[in-house]
């Protein structure tokens, strides 16, 4: 768990808050609902978590719900990793 | 059939012609028949009616999109008054300060955003009648408060009243470069000559299955709306929440058999970026419609190799004049061409003209200013005489002609070709935005001092609009928390992407912003 929410943080840090002081950017922080992803953020960050973590996200998965923190998404992403990771 | 001069006579002939025919359905939910429809409004106009509202009125639509926004709208038109579509998603003090800057008489709201509502207009001191939506009832909304406010006192039935064409039909509050939406004023005959403008090139029928992508507080809505109603045809409302989600929605495009989509370009380039539409069966698609931005000729091509079989046409003009010019994309395109594509030919319903800085008509293959004027032109915007006075050139016959603040040159095949803005107004995914409302917005932080807002194209994400803050004692503010403050006060697509902090803005020699020394810095 630990691990994705660090590696989800440092790609939004690094795309959508350039110069944001890491600490500010906790596992509750909202980052749908702060404008800190909009919506192309949002498809952008869906495009990288299928990516770097050879997972499939379905349509309703990507909704405020699931993805509004780095909490909810290291829930979403967690049980869809290859077994052992 | 005869040519009433109303949008709601629209829906009238077709609830005759077409009763049993689905005329609205919202994906996944609900669907409503013409005769049911056009008996929904009849009910919407006479508890309006009961509570005062007549012709001269607007009344505001505070829903989320679904059929029960737009049999709001049709009984909001029944009654002879103006409505006055607010973004659900907006801010509720914007939402608020809209509805009290035309004091509507009326709002249809949602017991979800009631309270915020009421909040905000208190603090305006404004006390409009209130019809709010239930949420978690079986029936529609919409229905449902019906009923129970005809429990509490029955509105007897009225009369549809069908105003004068020239009679206010729709305020469309748009960015106001003062920090202020500004209300652009369309009448009936706005609305109808475009409505039937758009009848005379796509050649709709009652076959037909409309998509409304565009929320309708925006002018694409216009034609969403009222060209498929009046054609007896389907409309398919595509809501907040799923015009966002490319992978469902190229879904519901295919299985709804959508045969006439519009929206901005950067949804079509969202679907064709994420919505895997090699999935899908698009056969039904016969026109794409695209405006509100530039579509970048890569991305239409990326589009077009997905979606190769339905024609495209280019719609061009502010939402002053809805569609002012139009330009269908050849079938088979130029490979080498980069350039965007060209504005196209006015419309037969408007006339158009380019002049220059001094109202003079330019020679053909000038730059100029377009101005437009006929009967799809806007009659001003609400309660601001003085930008009244100067948007409007009137010759002496009495024409009024529209300046568009839009370069323009004027090319003998292809019509026009956009050069820029006048202004500082710009477009972020099809959003109208001016940038001073952006900076009006941020100047309230307490901790800005003085701030500048540019926007810059980029090549993946369109228009990226850049803020640039100093703040007082030198501090260096959160990202996040000045997203956050942003989001509090302005509508979402004017979030700026970046907030970069410099000690002082750059000036010019008579001391005014230099935006030429920002842009450089971008």
């Amino acid at each position: 768990m630990e691990d994705i929410i660090r590696i989800v943080k440092e790609f939004i840090l690094d795309k959508f808050l350039p110069g944001e002081d890491p600490a500010a950017l906790t596992p509750s922080t909202q980052l749908m609902s702060s404008g800190i992803l909009d919506s192309l953020a949002t498809l952008d960050l869906v495009s990288f978590l299928e990516e770097r973590f050879k997972i499939e996200l379905e349509a309703r998965e990507t909704d405020v719900s699931r993805m509004g923190t780095l909490n909810d998404i290291a829930q979403l992403v967690q049980p869809k990793l290859p077994a052992g990771k | 059939m005869t040519v009433v001069g109303t949008l709601h006579a629209l829906l009238g002939e077709s609830a005759r012609r077409f009763p049993d025919r689905t005329a609205v359905e919202e994906p996944g939910g609900r669907t409503i028949t013409y005769r049911t429809l056009d008996a929904l409004t009849d009910r919407v106009r006479d508890r309006l009616a009961h509570l005062g509202v007549q012709s001269g009125d607007r009344v505001g639509v505070y829903i989320p999109k679904s059929i029960d926004s737009v049999a709001s709208i049709f009984g909001i038109l029944k009654t002879g008054a103006a409505y006055v579509p607010v973004d659900p998603e907006a801010p509720p003090a914007r939402c608020a300060y809209t509805l009290n800057n035309c004091s509507v008489k009326a709002i249809l709201t949602t017991a979800k955003l009631e309270s915020a509502l009421r909040a905000e207009l208190a603090l305006l001191e404004a006390s409009p009648a209130l019809l709010v939506l239930p949420h978690d009832t079986p029936d529609f909304p919409l229905a449902a408060m019906l009923s129970a406010e005809d429990t509490r006192e029955a509105a007897p039935a009225s009369a549809t009243v069908y105003p004068s064409s020239d009679s206010l039909a729709y305020i469309l509050y748009t960015s106001g470069s003062t920090g202020k939406p500004k209300g652009v004023m369309l009448s009936h005959l706005a609305g109808t000559s475009y409505v039937h403008w758009c009848s005379e090139v796509f050649s709709p029928s009652e076959n037909d299955t409309f998509s409304s992508h565009a929320p309708f507080h925006f002018d694409l809505s216009i034609l969403d709306i009222y060209v498929p109603i009046k054609h007896g045809a389907r409309l398919v409302l595509i809501g907040e929440a799923l015009g966002k989600e490319p992978l469902a929605l190229a879904q519901v495009i295919a299985e709804q058999r959508i045969s006439v989509w519009y929206s901005v370009p950067s949804i079509l380039n969202f679907l064709a970026t994420y919505g895997k539409l090699e999935r899908y069966d698009f056969s039904a698609l016969r026109y794409v419609l695209f405006a509100g931005e530039v579509f970048p000729v890569p991305q239409f091509r990326a589009v077009k190799a997905l979606l190769p079989h339905p024609r495209y046409v280019n719609l061009f003009g502010p939402t002053e004049t809805n569609v002012c010019t139009f330009y269908e994309v050849p079938a088979t395109l130029d490979p080498d061409r980069t350039a965007p594509f060209p504005i196209g030919h006015c419309c037969s319903h408007l006339r158009c003209r380019v002049v220059d800085t001094d109202g003079s008509v330019v020679t053909p293959g000038e730059e100029g200013e377009l101005l437009v004027s006929g009967a799809g032109i806007m009659d001003g915007y609400w309660n601001m005489p003085d930008r009244n006075a100067e948007i409007f050139d009137i010759d002496p016959d009495g024409t009024r002609w529209y300046h568009t603040g839009d370069l323009v040159v004027a090319d003998e095949q292809d019509g026009f070709i956009f050069h820029g803005r006048r202004d500082r107004m710009v477009k972020r995914r099809g959003y109208r935005i001016e940038l001073g409302e952006i900076e009006a917005g941020l100047a309230t932080h307490p901790s800005v001092r003085e701030v500048a807002v540019i926007a810059v194209a980029d090549p993946h994400a369109g228009t990226r609009i850049k803020a640039f803050l100093s703040a007082h004692n030198g501090e260096k503010l959160s990202l996040i928390q000045l997203k956050q403050f942003s989001m509090d006060k302005l509508p979402k697509y004017m979030v700026p992407d970046t907030f970069a902090f410099i000690d002082g803005l750059p000036r010019t020699s008579t001391d005014k912003i230099d935006y030429q020394a920002l842009k450089a810095q971008a």
